[in-house]
């Protein structure tokens, strides 16, 4: 018997038949098990990249490696029960693995690079001048689908589906490419949140070391909403221009995805829903007017869906020449940044201390893998397909009597993710950190000869 | 910084450095001997300029006025007899400043704003050559735009300048390439063009990353400053610098109004109806109350009996004027055992005979009256309700009212005074109340005007 079948205790697991595959399958209920929780940790969970992610390079032999950096990373684990540890850190990784295995946590969070070790911090609180203080910490963003409930009408709090997902394709869309071609990030990871939404993590090393007023700017930039509780989604487009980030975002994304999907998936010009949009047009004589022709018509005579033909007549009378004001015809954009725009969470960008959840955890409540995704093909991302635990272990268990030692991930589900963490993530971080430290070691050897030569 | 009592000359610091730019970034103090009256005339000059402006701020005054405030405060007050002492007189009185407003969080707090605000509009007035040279100090890297990289972003540029209502780039204008990191300011509110990890700067945007620099660097050398004073300075220098430094922080810098020669004489007969058109709130408190209690206690009789000597009361009919309130309640044997004394001591008829200056605002607005008193400074003691009395009793409107009510909550007592003076007589204060004498004497002026006028 295999070690997994010695913990689940059930004679019925020990099928190597390919026929009973399915079978197999369907025997781990779906969703999340402590149990399935420590064989995820023992077999498929990527310890060694996620050491060597979290090294930056600094766990090479090359005499300028920071022998301390990693064992300064904190780490948390909330555990069964809802026991949460602060200020976890490891010296290796063997260290981070035990930690992990050992103590089987829920979810496991990832915080900043603090100048002490962490798990040491209350030695330094004593001689004041504030010794024990974060000083590297990735770029991160978190974008929530429940912070779009005014936007979809499928879906609301928690749930999400094939229709309003896309919400988030393009938000990544948008954040991506502003990173990499305004900031001029290169190193940038998009991880499924297991739920509900995305996270991002920035990992230059220049990101890295941004103190918190850059990152409350870069959060800023990316800032649109400026609305209350009441008015949340107010969008407010002043000026006679729009900044280049918002036109490219309007042109290359946002426009047409709001034209193309979203207008029909959530059929925002509906009779039940169309009011909504009237109210973001201040001008009495238009909203009538739309009012009048949408009230009366039955449904048009092309075949063509209401809701495109009704954006048409509505764009029409904004933007047609007649209209003088330039708010109203800065109304168009107006609803339809209102509506795809992303919406970050500002508080969890701007400060380096804030914890945020690590990658290739499982979600408790949907039991679903925090899997990275591809922003050139995040279109193709399916949220409703996500690897689970219970698939997984499944998967293993078909695969477990064949493969050896690490490679079961590979047979499994998780195979392509941890390949894409690795290839298109992980290699090239490292080998930009690798040329970043030598880099950096020769300068200052360079300077010492210097200082010495006179 | 080294302080001499010799009549040496002061060597120039700027000779050193070949800046163009002529306002200093004070990153060390300088290395200069300085003689022991310059250490703190330089520093009181320089305070009448941070006290104006922070008067300007104060009052909500617009950017283009503020400009022109500190451009004239700088002029009336910065001066040398030497152009080329100007820019040492310009580092020696910022660095005594320093001492003198490092000792507690508040000063330091006060100390950076202003002199913030006062670099930021120097800052404006200065060309984009001293710009460059300031930027190349704070080792702020930069690199000028070139003609060729211009013509490739002009687009979105001008895109980014109508989108915050700028004035449009042209091809002879300047556009410096920063890192955004530099300018977080600017790349929150998306008024700048960044590209790979650049921003795209105009002229008139550099202000706004450089004030950054100058006050961070600014603040973290207040608490450094505080350090070596409490631990070395502040007792090395007890016999000479550290009471000078003591002194500046709270000094008032006005007229001290002991000599009430301009006015001539007030004579007792006047005294009523001079307090209610020309007395300040605190005073008009103290004497309607000694008429209608006959009695004032100690801090009361101090501030009022001051106040009455600098608006010209003599000493004969001060103790008349004293002795025929008190009289009513203790009698006139006890005025004369237990009173006469102490209005003649203000006089410097008695004791050590110093002639006693009035109190100027700072000193009442600082004083504590406790149970009984009715000195102090009634915008910051009276309650609400209590002050709207007052205030309608002098004729206080009610608009104005609520502005001087608004002033005395946010602690800005003299600016609330200020607007109490502006009420009462219809015209503008420039300069702030900073005594009461000086509310008083700018009132009989006004009065005298209006009685000519009509006359």
């Amino acid at each position: 018997m295999t070690k997994e079948e010695e913990q689940n205790g059930r004679d019925d697991m020990l099928i190597d038949d390919p026929e009973h595959q399915n079978a197999q399958l369907d025997a781990f209920p779906d969703g999340f098990n402590p149990n399935y929780l420590k064989v995820y940790y023992g077999r498929l969970f990527p310890h060694a990249d996620m050491f060597k992610w979290m090294s930056y390079g600094n766990d090479g032999k090359h005499p300028a490696c920071d022998q301390s950096y990693f064992g300064r990373r904190e780490f948390s684990f909330t555990l069964d029960n809802d026991i949460y540890l602060r200020f976890q850190s490891f010296n290796s990784a063997s260290e981070l693995e035990n930690g992990i295995k050992d103590k089987c946590p829920f979810k496991i969070d990832i915080g900043p690079v603090y100048s002490v070790d962490p798990s040491k911090r209350l030695a330094y609180a004593q001689s004041g001048d504030n010794i024990f203080t974060p000083v590297e910490r990735e770029l991160v963003f978190d974008i929530d689908i429940s912070d779009y409930d005014d936007a979809r009408y499928c879906c609301s709090g928690a749930d999400v589906c094939l229709d309003c997902w896309p919400l988030m394709t393009i938000a990544v869309k948008v954040i991506d490419t502003a990173l990499r071609d305004d900031f001029g990030f290169n190193h940038i990871l998009w991880v499924y949140s297991g739920r509900r939404g995305v996270h991002c993590w920035v990992c230059d090393g220049k990101a890295r070391r941004l103190n918190n007023e850059q990152r409350a700017a870069i959060a800023d930039y990316f800032r649109l909403y400026k609305g209350n509780s009441n008015s949340k989604s107010k969008v407010s487009l002043l000026g006679p221009a729009l900044h280049p980030f918002l036109v490219r975002s309007y042109v290359d994304v946002l426009r047409d995805f709001f034209e193309e999907k979203l207008l029909c998936s959530q059929q925002l010009l509906s009779d039940e829903r169309y009011e909504k949009i009237l109210e973001m047009i201040p001008d009495e004589s238009i909203t009538s007017e739309l009012r009048g022709k949408w009230q009366d018509s039955r449904r048009p005579a092309s075949g063509k869906d209401v809701n495109v033909v009704r954006w048409e007549q509505l764009k029409h009378l904004l933007q047609s020449g007649k209209q003088k004001a330039p708010g109203i015809r800065r109304c168009v954009e107006e609803i339809v940044f209102s509506f795809t725009y992303p919406r970050l969470d500002m508080e969890v960008s701007k400060h380096m201390n804030h914890l945020l959840k690590a990658p290739f955890c499982v979600h408790p409540k949907t039991g679903r893998v925090c899997v990275p995704i591809n922003p050139a093909i995040c279109d193709e991302f399916d949220p409703t397909n996500v690897p689970t635990l219970s698939k997984l272990l499944g998967e293993i268990n078909t695969a477990g009597l064949q493969a050896e030692g690490d490679k079961v991930w590979d047979r499994t589900s998780m195979g392509k993710s941890i390949r894409y963490f690795r290839e298109s993530f992980l290699q090239p971080l490292l080998k930009s950190c690798k040329e970043e430290i030598e880099g950096s070691h020769s300068v200052k050897v360079q300077q010492a000869k210097n200082s010495l030569n006179w | 910084m080294e302080v001499v009592r010799s009549q040496k000359k002061p060597s120039s610091a700027a000779a050193s450095a070949d800046v163009v730019s002529n306002i200093p970034l004070y990153r060390s103090p300088p290395t200069l001997e300085v003689r022991l009256e310059d250490f703190e005339r330089f520093a009181v000059d320089r305070l009448l300029v941070l006290r104006g402006i922070s008067d300007g701020l104060a009052r909500g005054k617009k950017p283009d006025e503020m400009e022109k405030l500190v451009n004239d405060l700088w002029k009336a007050n910065m001066r040398h007899p030497q152009a080329s002492e100007v820019i040492n007189k310009d580092i020696i009185s910022h660095f005594v400043l320093r001492l003198v407003y490092c000792r507690t969080e508040e000063l330091r707090k006060w100390f950076l704003s202003i002199e913030t605000t006062l670099f930021r509009y120097r800052f404006r007035l200065e060309s984009s050559d001293v710009h460059r040279a300031l930027m190349t100090e704070l080792g702020i890297p930069y690199k000028v735009v070139t003609n060729a990289e211009f013509e490739g972003l002009k687009d979105k540029l001008t895109q980014v300048a109508r989108s915050v209502s700028q004035p449009l780039p042209t091809s002879d204008g300047t556009y410096y390439k920063v890192p955004f990191e530099e300018v977080p300011e600017l790349v929150a509110s998306r008024r700048v063009f960044i590209q790979k990890g650049y921003a795209y700067v105009a002229l008139n945007q550099v202000v706004s990353f450089i004030i950054p620099h100058f006050r961070s660097h600014l603040s973290k050398a207040l608490v450094l400053t505080n350090r070596k004073w409490t631990s070395m300075i502040r007792e090395q220098e007890k016999d000479r610098l550290t009471p000078i430094v003591e002194a500046l922080s709270t000094s008032y810098l006005g007229p001290d109004y002991s000599q009430a020669k301009e006015l001539g004489e007030m004579s007792l007969k006047d005294i009523d109806q001079v307090a209610r058109t020309a007395f300040p709130l605190c005073m008009r408190h103290l004497f309607d109350t000694l008429r209608e209690d006959h009695h004032l206690k100690h801090g009361g009789r101090m501030q009022l009996g001051l106040f009455l000597k600098g608006v010209g009361l003599k000493l004969d009919d001060a103790l008349a004027f004293w002795k025929a309130e008190f009289s009513q309640k203790v009698g006139a044997e006890r005025f004369d055992k237990e009173y006469a004394y102490g209005i003649r001591h203000n006089y410097g008829k008695e004791g050590k005979r110093t002639d006693y200056t009035p109190y100027s605002c700072q000193k009442i607005i600082l004083s504590t009256p406790g149970v009984g008193d009715h000195h102090g400074c009634p915008y910051r003691h009276f309650s609400e309700e209590n002050l709207r009395a007052a205030l309608g009793k002098m004729g206080v409107s009610s608009r104005a009212l609520d502005d001087v009510i608004e002033k005395a909550k946010t602690k800005h007592y003299q600016l609330a005074c200020t607007l109490t003076y502006e009420a009462v007589h219809g015209s503008s204060c420039d300069a702030g109340i900073n005594h009461p004498n000086q509310y008083f004497s700018d009132s009989q002026k006004i009065l005298e005007a209006k009685k000519l006028s009509t006359a």
